[in-house]
């Protein structure tokens, strides 16, 4: 979920509650796709202490990057099925689509929500 | 599409007017402690060992009881080592007491936003002489530890998607290789560049080039009888995954600056009293700062907002532009950061960051010399005390103090230091003139 300017149509994701165009308080919720585009990522070995917590580490990197949403916005979050062992093979702009990979009872586990490759071609 | 916000431009109406002190501000005087990981020494002693040298370095004397007040400069010293309120730990610590402290914090940037502080209370005509510090004590936790407390100043949503700031800094890497067609080996001419200007730096705590690593590496092999590795060159020793493993892809072990401890000082006073304490003062004659968006909100991640509008402000105010700049340090928290300063500052034009380091411009004697001390990759970052380091380097540079590492540029006056704090979250940029 994002927020939408009612004055101006600005589109903000994480929601915000004044407007970073016209400075408006007046914000709505906005529903997003949650297809985008990969603009730049890391593969990250050194993991901070609650990834470590999930296994990741060393030999198990995981992957996180900034993701342009089809709606504009930009976001950042874990990306999944790619792989994390060989970031070269990793490019930015492949096309990719959101999905949950807990559930909010599975807890202590975060990056509920990450991005995937999507066999979509069109962004 | 909708962009992420209002994005300031080269000509902002955000910045209503040019900006200027009302008195004018001098450094007269500056320390340093080495830096470096010190089992034995805390925050206290550090920041006494630079004060020690910054009074010495004070040509005419200075009576410490002449100081009106201190700002500081530290950020995470509440967490490693479980300890607040370090400006009037130091005032005390130093006997000043009861001069008046204040603790500032700006992330990594802390101390420059110390010293910015300390222009302002003289510029404004409270104080005549004041004392800026900076100070970081963090090896006595473990690499995650620090890479933990570190985070409290990069976003919430980079913190919850797993960004280290490794990551943050390698995922703006992928970012300026995709956009520039760059890669590893060109960043690699960053390290190399800094870890050769850093034996001639006395205080810094690597004080090796590439080369003596890869020496010590193949020595050690040979003195446990086992394989030895051979490398045609320095590049090829970082392309090995066993010399310089990955951290945060592409980010490895030689692209980012270790953790240290240290503390940095400098004296500020009135500019119409400079000549009671030397005659070759240096003067504040630009400061900028800014403040930026998270990486999600940033509409190009090659290029630091908040540098370009601290540029801006510090350039306005000075009435110079970046080709007047002879020498600069700047905030290499890892090499990639490197360039895209190089390029915000408007040193190199976007994209050409690289080339300008592989062709020497901004090595010792370069036309451009940047980070001359081996910034932060080497000479060590104590977070709270990198932004006086950096001014102590130009300090040195322009008094031709820097020995073996004074650059050789005629006519020598001009020197800048850029300080950035969180992924872009602080920045700030200072430009100093010896008349």
């Amino acid at each position: 979920m994002g927020s939408k300017c009612t004055d101006c149509g600005a589109l903000f994701v994480p929601p915000r509650q004044v407007c970073m165009h016209c400075s408006s308080s007046e914000l709505e919720w906005q529903q997003m796709q949650g297809t985008g585009k990969l603009v730049a990522f890391s593969s990250i070995t050194m993991a901070p202490p609650h990834m470590e917590k999930e296994g990741y580490g060393r030999d198990r990197p995981y992957c996180t990057g900034v993701i342009a949403l089809q709606e504009g916005p930009r976001m950042v979050a874990r990306i999944e099925g790619v792989d994390a062992m060989r970031p070269e093979n990793i490019k930015p702009g492949i096309t990719l689509r959101m999905c949950f990979l807990h559930q909010d009872s599975d807890d202590g586990k975060t990056g509920g929500l990450v991005f995937m490759p999507s066999d979509e071609t069109e962004g | 599409m909708c962009p992420p916000g209002r994005v300031w431009k080269s000509s902002p109406n955000v910045m209503k007017r040019k900006r200027k002190l009302n008195r004018g501000v001098a450094m007269v005087g500056a320390g340093m402690s080495p830096f470096g990981m010190f089992p034995e020494r805390d925050s206290k002693d550090l920041f006494a060992d630079a004060f020690r040298q910054m009074l010495g370095s004070v040509d005419k004397g200075i009576d410490p009881n002449d100081i009106d007040a201190l700002y500081i400069g530290n950020f995470t010293n509440d967490m490693f080592v479980h300890q607040s309120h370090w400006g009037a730990i130091l005032s005390d610590a130093l006997g000043l007491v009861p001069k008046p402290a204040t603790r500032v914090e700006g992330a990594c940037a802390s101390s420059a936003l110390a010293f910015r502080e300390g222009v302002f209370a003289i510029a404004s005509g409270f104080y005549d002489i004041v004392l800026v510090g900076g100070v970081e004590d963090m090896s006595k936790r473990t690499t995650s530890e620090v890479a933990e407390g570190l985070s409290l100043a990069a976003t919430p949503y980079e913190q919850q998607a797993g960004f280290t700031f490794p990551g943050v800094f390698g995922a703006i890497a992928t970012a300026y290789f995709d956009r520039y067609g760059k890669g590893r080996d060109d960043l690699m001419e960053v390290t190399i560049k800094s870890h050769s200007n850093a034996p001639l730096n006395p205080r810094a705590q690597f004080r090796s080039t590439i080369r003596d690593f890869m020496q010590r590496k193949q020595e050690r092999a040979r003195s446990k009888g086992e394989p030895i590795p051979d490398w045609s060159d320095e590049k090829e020793f970082l392309h090995d995954p066993r010399a310089n493993p990955v951290v945060a892809w592409p980010m490895h072990v030689f692209d980012c600056c270790p953790i240290s401890d240290g503390a940095a000082c400098v004296l500020l006073v009135a500019e119409e009293l400079a000549n009671r304490f030397t005659d070759a003062a240096l003067h504040v004659i630009g400061i900028g700062q800014a403040s930026g968006r998270g990486l999600h909100a940033a509409e190009d991640l090659t290029s630091f907002e908040a540098n370009r509008y601290a540029a801006h402000e510090a350039y306005e105010m000075a009435g110079l532009g970046p080709d007047e700049i002879q020498i600069a340090e700047v905030h290499d928290c890892f090499s990639i950061a490197e360039i895209l300063h190089l390029e915000d500052l408007g040193f190199f034009k976007p994209g050409q960051g690289c080339d300008a380091t592989r062709e020497g411009a901004t090595g010792l004697n370069g036309s451009k010399p940047i980070n001359t001390s081996g910034g932060l990759k080497c000479k060590g970052h104590p977070v709270g005390a990198t932004g006086l380091a950096q001014l102590y380097e130009i300090w040195e540079q322009l008094r031709q103090q820097a020995g073996e590492r004074q650059v050789p540029i005629e006519n020598l006056s001009i020197g800048a230091a850029h300080n950035l704090g969180g992924t872009g979250g602080t920045c700030t940029f200072t430009i100093l003139e010896r008349r």
